[in-house]
């Protein structure tokens, strides 16, 4: 059920707030074990039920009203706990709502629990998570994707209606590829930050995973907006006037030819292909364009995340909250609960970042890659005059095995295609283009667009027209 | 560029955590790898000097003044304390941390 139809039946009184939170609240019960997409499900709050139902049966307009939702584990909810996946935050109990999650409750939507994810979002598969894989519903041998498995794995099984999710590098995008659903990176700035367990800064955004383009957009109207308590949150129209909406329009869809050679797996190129074929017949028109510079794009990425992370990190030093190991000296209590509480890849981003960011390499690192997200920031600016919208395959290839990429570089070449728009802080989308058989099960892919900032409308146009192929 | 067992050491150390030997090994092989790969930008020849862009926001301010009544979340965010000393007569609640002057 997406939550325009959940809306109609509480609306067409089919069904109480309770009925559907019930209806849900089991379905999570009976699936979660398989799947561990949920490390901890909420317990009914009736007195939200009982407002949301009011709130519907007098009429309101919030299509949210009475909704349950899915949320990351990365971002708090007072009272519960928020520990990013990580034994570092096992313990850990918000005291204060992230305004995205203040914004949810004002429009009435109810939350199911706490979604499993990569430890501190640092990963492609959830195979990070202190507290075990999540299982990709469509094959349980493979991973969901990550960072935000749990989120996209719930909504895929129908254990959520709609979920929020986080993504620095893709951690919304190739998870909601690997699962099949809808999954949005907005504009860097378009939604406020404030309670989100930062991981890179200047990468981070939160953005909504959802079954269509149509709930993916309704979820993210209801978190967008200004914020006092972020200061990077943007004001709408600082990059210019967007475009007219509404009527259906032609979109000019640029495709990065070069890029796309050799990566793909054949099937999956085949499957892009078609679907472009199909938004040409229907009108739209596709561009070849050149971006040179995305080459190097994932290099720039893996240098400047990590630096964010070893500086984000360093906050966690078990002394005002989390886990707490003591030793002799104050500097064994930092050392003792660090050690414990950091998981492996963790720690692996922690000491890369530590490097690239130290005295000796930051010029070699660091600073040139800073240079090429200038670069590429301009080189996606100037395809923007020729282009509405860019083109990608999600992931070069269907969900993996778990286990199969034990190798981290092996793991990181799989965000190639998504990293772009963390460091050029453009909106992106991928929504499902279909299926590709691996070992005799289907496996779903996505295809990803990029925008320039702030035109997600063109997002949606776009990914409302890939779903009109699918459908055909 | 390589990473060398000692490099790993200190960063570690610089991180304030703790590897094992067998980890050092590991990590050395696999920073080699990424650094590797993440290496071939050196090769790039982008202009030293760019231009300074301006980026459309920048220097958010707000007017002076108290965001919240002065104590209103002490009590929340001292439950979360892993060690702490209870409210004493005239006193709030602390935080108890060691000693940071080394015994040596």
């Amino acid at each position: 059920m997406t939550i325009v139809e959940a809306a109609s039946t509480l609306r067409s009184k089919e069904l109480k707030v309770s009925d559907l939170w019930d209806a849900c609240s089991e379905a999570v019960k009976t699936k979660n074990p398989k799947l561990n997409a949920y490390l901890e499900i909420f317990d009914a709050d009736n007195a939200a039920i009982t407002a949301a139902q009011k709130r519907v049966d007098a009429g309101d307009e919030s299509l949210l009203c009475g909704i349950p939702l899915a949320i990351k584990d990365n971002i708090l909810i007072e009272g519960k706990i928020a520990s990013a996946a990580s034994k570092m935050l096992a313990n850990y109990r918000a005291t204060y709502d992230a305004t995205v999650i203040k914004k949810l409750k004002d429009a009435g939507a109810l939350f199911l629990g706490r979604t499993n994810m990569d430890e501190f979002a640092m990963g492609s598969s959830t195979e990070h998570s202190a507290f075990g894989a999540t299982k990709n519903p469509h094959d349980i041998s493979r991973v969901p994707g990550g960072s935000s498995g749990g989120s996209a794995a719930a909504v895929a099984a129908h254990l959520a209606i709609a979920a929020l999710g986080s993504d620095t590098g893709g951690s919304i995008r190739q998870p909601a590829a690997h699962c099949g659903i809808v999954g949005l990176k907005p504009t860097y700035g378009a939604v406020s930050r404030s309670g989100l367990i930062a991981m890179g800064s200047s990468l981070d955004q939160i953005g909504p995973l959802a079954k269509t383009v149509e709930d993916t957009r309704i979820l993210y109207d209801a978190i967008r907006g200004i914020d006092a308590l972020d200061a990077t949150t943007i004001p709408d129209g600082l990059y210019g006037a967007p475009p007219p909406a509404g009527g259906p329009r032609n979109l000019r869809i640029g495709i990065p030819q070069h890029l796309l050679k050799e990566v793909i797996d054949a099937d999956m190129r085949a499957a892009f292909d078609a679907t472009l074929d199909v938004l040409a017949r229907h009108g739209h028109t596709l561009v070849d364009i050149e971006l040179p510079m995305s080459v190097y794009a994932l290099a720039a990425y893996y240098i400047i995340m990590p630096a964010e992370v070893s500086t984000n990190l360093a906050r966690l030093d078990g002394m005002r909250y989390g886990l707490a190991t003591r030793g002799r000296m104050l500097l064994d209590d930092y050392v003792l609960s660090r050690t414990e509480g950091f998981g492996e890849e963790t720690r692996r981003r922690i000491l890369l970042g530590t490097f690239v960011l130290s005295s000796g390499y930051i010029d070699a690192y660091y600073r040139k890659a800073d240079a090429v997200r200038i670069v590429l920031r301009r080189e996606y600016d100037a395809a923007f005059s020729k282009v509405d919208v860019i083109a990608f395959p999600t992931t070069p290839s269907p969900a993996f095995m778990f286990g199969e990429k034990s190798d981290p570089l092996s793991m990181y070449l799989g965000d190639i295609f998504t990293v772009t728009a963390n460091l050029t802080g453009m909106p992106a989308i991928s929504v499902p283009m279909g299926y590709v058989e691996r070992g005799g099960e289907k496996l779903p892919i996505g295809i990803h667009f990029t925008a320039p900032h702030q035109a997600e409308d063109a997002l949606f146009a776009i990914g409302e027209a890939v779903e009109k192929t699918n459908n055909n | 560029m390589a990473a060398t067992a000692k490099d790993v050491k200190k960063l570690a150390a610089l991180a304030r955590i703790k590897v094992t030997d067998a980890e050092i090994e590991k990590f050395t092989n696999e920073f080699d790898a990424i650094l590797d790969y993440v290496g071939q930008l050196e090769k790039l020849n982008i202009p030293r000097n760019l231009g300074k862009e301006k980026p459309p926001l920048r220097n958010v301010m707000r007017e002076d003044g108290a965001p919240h009544a002065s104590c209103a979340y002490t009590g929340k965010l001292t439950e979360q304390f892993p060690a702490r000393l209870p409210a004493q007569a005239g006193e709030g609640e602390h935080l108890v941390v060691k000693q940071i002057i080394s015994y040596e």
